[in-house]
């Protein structure tokens, strides 16, 4: 794709995207989007460290929550507009990547997984006993009274969430094919034989979570407002880990667009199946994707596209 | 606010429950500990016992303990079927780091929904005569339900570990972790001696599982509280020791406790994660691990 | 002194109870080719990963080009001019051959590379070591040759002074074994020094100006290459094997 046909098609997405909401339509699709486009930016940050540099990272509800309970405690505090809440959100989010990153990254990939699961757990229990943010309790959120010129304040986050998840990709487009995303991938083939070649690997792994968990503290800015009720079980829910990890994997975690093809086809078809059959039965359902999929098709969606094209292409 | 009372049953309370985490754990130790598979659902077996127990319990007045032991076989052959299924698809390839963990992830998954779509979030329990007693020593008060499990679970670490150093199988197991080489030239197939390892850690979660429910209620989701429990336990004790795993336990399971008594019990899950973290950080190789 | 390239002092590595490397010493000048020998097992590989820093060693210092480097990480002595193969490749799989060779140009070599001119350079290092016709394979499906000759492209790609060579030529065939030779040369010619370690011991011979002989972590012997093969002590140490 060249350059410019991506963000012709950036654009256009944009523009159809206000246009939807100038449009007649249920308020529905919109919390159905929201749902969808959050899910995107979480894959797409969690493809970052898992896909381009080969860390699977499973305390991705953590980053969520911590962007989302930043953003709580700044408007309670400070009643500051959204733009700086997320702002703010993707600073506390990117530096505890940083820290996080930073105490485990010198030990191997399996030390590191789990360690991101003791982390997400250790500030989920912080978060439970913080009573300023409504602790085990949970906490009432009011929603936004200016939605610029929107009729719903639901289109207004639509649109911002738009926004950010086109920035998100637009980024981790960028990363993969700079010399730092070629770099990631040399440490995800061989970490020792990358560190040998001149790669800082440290250096870039700690970018790596810093970029990730930055994003994903940004996906989870605005989730208060579209809840309306935050509380420690909702926002850490494993349910959003779970996704994390399954959208890349089954969309293919070696290209940027990967991550997008797995959020959008796995977030359609969980709401397909919470509106028509239950949402318990989603759960299911990814679990099962994901299994199959990386028994089965470890490249995801990209890398069968990518066999098939080279069978028919010969 | 302090008093002795306190502290000693908090101790004893808690060497009971490090004893149980022990049996918790050390499907654990053999899984990652010898064999470098991260099942990260190890926990989700342990309530897939749970429940076994308590159907079976409620249904045919069984006891607890017995209904473990006489699960463990089945388990065994799940465990080594689901081993094969990982051997042919990541072990072989290479692939294990992000995938294995990946799938072991979607299966733990997998596991809790389906309970939750079968079984609903009610909490279960089992009934049997010594839940509910208590001894008492002095200031000290020991329930059996605690008891219990703790007996059970030291008779099961010391008879695996008595397994793995006394019998040939046993020993390949503690081999096949560090030279697949000579395992080959004993004559016995590496592949075969990691698929009956992976049996027998899955196994062992029928028994726990059978504890677990004997010391309190249990729900779909109260794995997860495990995961992190267990990873603390074999990393801190060292991977691949057994004795290390059992002191582990225990002190992971007194540190809890403590907590639990003096800080209050919404702390506790943090101290076997925060645990986990500090050894991560400062002694990867925990207190008796090999290099 | 400010010849030496490489300059090796007091090296002793330990794991656990067991001494890989006791008191090694080695030199090496700028451009010098030096064989490495030793049974299997003598602590030549652990040698080369404290040299490029892939473990660090317990006591002694290693000194490249004058400038101290031995608590530095392996990046940064790859940036500074030290190279190194494996034993067993590890090509990057996930990328063609040629895509290989930019990951060394684009970071070690990162202040000696042209940067526009990346896949050019690349493409003419692949055309000295005859892998022009496999640029853009998929790194993990060479022939065995092929993948040693990827190890020392990517070393070359890194625009080293010193290049360590572990055991390229194991298991190849008699011609096999000319084409790695020739392509060594033609690094050292270059201006690359060269420490070769192998157990081809013809390669050696034709290869080294000098021979150091390792067993058992101690550098028993460090000379002319002729001298070293008739010297007792180094027989005895192989035979006795």
């Amino acid at each position: 794709m060249k350059i410019s046909a991506f963000w012709v098609c950036v654009v256009l997405i944009f523009l159809a995207g206000l246009g939807l909401t100038h449009a007649a339509v249920n308020p529905y699709y919109f919390n159905a989007l929201y749902v969808i486009l959050q899910a995107t930016i979480m894959a797409v940050a969690w493809n970052i460290l898992g896909g381009f540099t080969g860390y699977v990272n499973f305390g991705s509800a953590a980053f969520f929550a911590v962007g989302a309970y930043t953003a709580i405690a700044l408007d309670k505090a400070l009643g500051l507009p959204l733009p700086f809440l997320i702002m703010a959100a993707a600073l506390v989010c990117g530096l505890i990547g940083l820290g996080v990153g930073y105490l485990t990254l010198r030990l191997k990939g399996v030390y590191f997984a789990i360690a991101t699961l003791a982390m997400a757990i250790v500030i989920e229990t912080f978060v439970n006993n913080w009573s300023y943010v409504g602790g085990a309790r949970g906490v009432y959120i009011l929603t936004p009274e200016k939605h610029l010129w929107f009729d719903h304040y639901i289109e207004m986050l639509f649109v911002v969430m738009l926004g950010l998840a086109l920035a998100a990709v637009a980024i981790s487009r960028k990363l993969n094919s700079s010399r730092l995303g070629r770099g990631l991938a040399a440490i995800r083939d061989d970490e020792l034989a990358a560190e040998c070649a001149g790669v800082p690997t440290l250096r870039l792994k700690l970018v790596s979570t810093t970029v990730m968990g930055a994003m994903m503290g940004v996906a989870g800015a605005p989730y208060p407002f579209f809840v309306t009720f935050v509380d420690p079980i909702s926002a850490f829910n494993l349910f959003v880990a779970v996704n994390a990890i399954a959208m890349p994997m089954i969309g293919g975690t070696a290209h940027w667009i990967g991550p997008v093809i797995g959020a959008l086809l796995v977030g359609s078809l969980q709401e397909i199946i919470t509106v028509t059959i239950s949402s318990e039965l989603n759960v299911l359902l990814v679990g099962i994707m994901l299994v199959l999929f990386i028994t089965l098709a470890p490249q995801g969606i990209v890398g069968l596209a990518q066999k098939l094209r080279r069978r028919f292409f010969r | 606010m302090f008093s002795f009372d306190l502290l000693a049953n908090g101790l004893v309370a808690g060497i009971l429950l490090g004893g149980f985490y022990a049996a918790v754990a050390i499907g654990l130790a053999i899984a990652f500990g010898q064999l470098d598979i991260v099942n990260i659902a190890h926990p989700a077996f342990v309530i897939v016992g749970s429940y076994i127990a308590w159907i079976l319990n409620s249904r045919l007045g069984l006891d607890p303990v017995l209904i473990g032991v006489m699960v463990a076989p089945v388990f065994f052959f799940v465990g080594a079927a689901i081993y094969r299924v990982y051997y042919a698809a990541f072990e072989r390839t290479g692939q294990e780091s992000l995938s294995g963990l990946a799938f072991f992830f979607g299966v733990m998954f997998i596991i809790e929904v389906l309970l939750i779509l079968v079984y609903g979030v009610d909490y279960r329990l089992v009934n049997a005569g010594y839940i509910g007693e208590t001894i008492e020593i002095g200031v000290v008060g020991i329930p059996l339900r605690m008891l219990v499990p703790f007996l059970v679970a030291a008779a099961l670490t010391a008879g695996i570990y008595l397994y793995l150093s006394r019998t040939f199988m046993g020993r390949a197991i503690l081999a096949v972790a560090q030279d697949r080489l000579a395992l080959q030239l004993m004559g016995a197939d590496p592949v075969r001696v990691k698929q009956f390892a992976f049996g027998l850690a899955i196994a062992t979660t029928a028994v726990a599982g059978a504890l677990l429910i004997i010391i309190g209620p249990v729900e779909p989701s109260v794995g997860r509280q495990y995961i992190g429990r267990v990873f603390a336990i074999v990393v801190l004790g060292g991977m691949g020791s057994i004795p290390g795993m059992f002191i582990a336990a225990m002190i992971l399971g007194i540190a809890e406790s403590l907590v639990a008594s003096f800080m209050g019990p919404s702390w506790a899950p943090a101290v076997a994660f925060g645990l986990l973290l500090l050894t991560l950080a400062v002694r990867p190789s925990g207190l008796f691990g090999r290099q | 002194m400010s010849q030496m390239v490489l300059r090796v002092e007091g090296i002793t590595k330990r794991f656990g109870g067991f001494v890989a490397l006791d008191s090694v010493a080695l030199t090496l000048a700028a451009g010098e080719r030096l064989g490495l020998i030793g049974p299997n097992g003598s602590g030549k590989t652990t040698l080369i990963n404290c040299i490029s820093g892939a473990l660090v060693n317990d006591e002694g210092t290693i000194e490249f080009e004058g400038r101290d480097v031995t608590r530095m990480p392996p990046h940064r002595r790859a940036r500074l001019g030290v190279a190194r193969t494996f034993q067993i490749p590890k090509p990057f799989r996930s990328m063609s051959v040629l895509e290989n060779l930019r990951v060394p140009l684009e970071y070690a070599a990162w202040s000696r590379a042209e940067h526009r001119r990346i896949t050019d350079e690349a493409m003419e290092m692949l055309e000295l070591m005859g892998l022009k016709h496999c640029a853009g394979a998929s790194s993990g499906s060479l022939t065995q040759v092929d993948m040693r000759k990827l190890e020392l492209a990517r070393a070359l790609a890194a625009k080293p002074r010193l290049l360590v060579s572990d055991e390229a030529m194991a298991g190849l065939s008699s011609s096999e074994v000319d084409e790695i030779l020739e392509t060594l040369f033609a690094l050292n010619r270059r201006g690359v020094a060269v420490i070769m370690i192998e157990h081809v011991m013809r390669a050696v011979m034709k290869f080294s100006e000098r021979v150091a002989v390792l067993v058992a972590g101690r550098k028993i012997a460090d000379g002319n290459p002729q001298a070293i093969v008739a010297d007792p002590n180094v027989i005895k140490a192989y035979l006795g094997e």
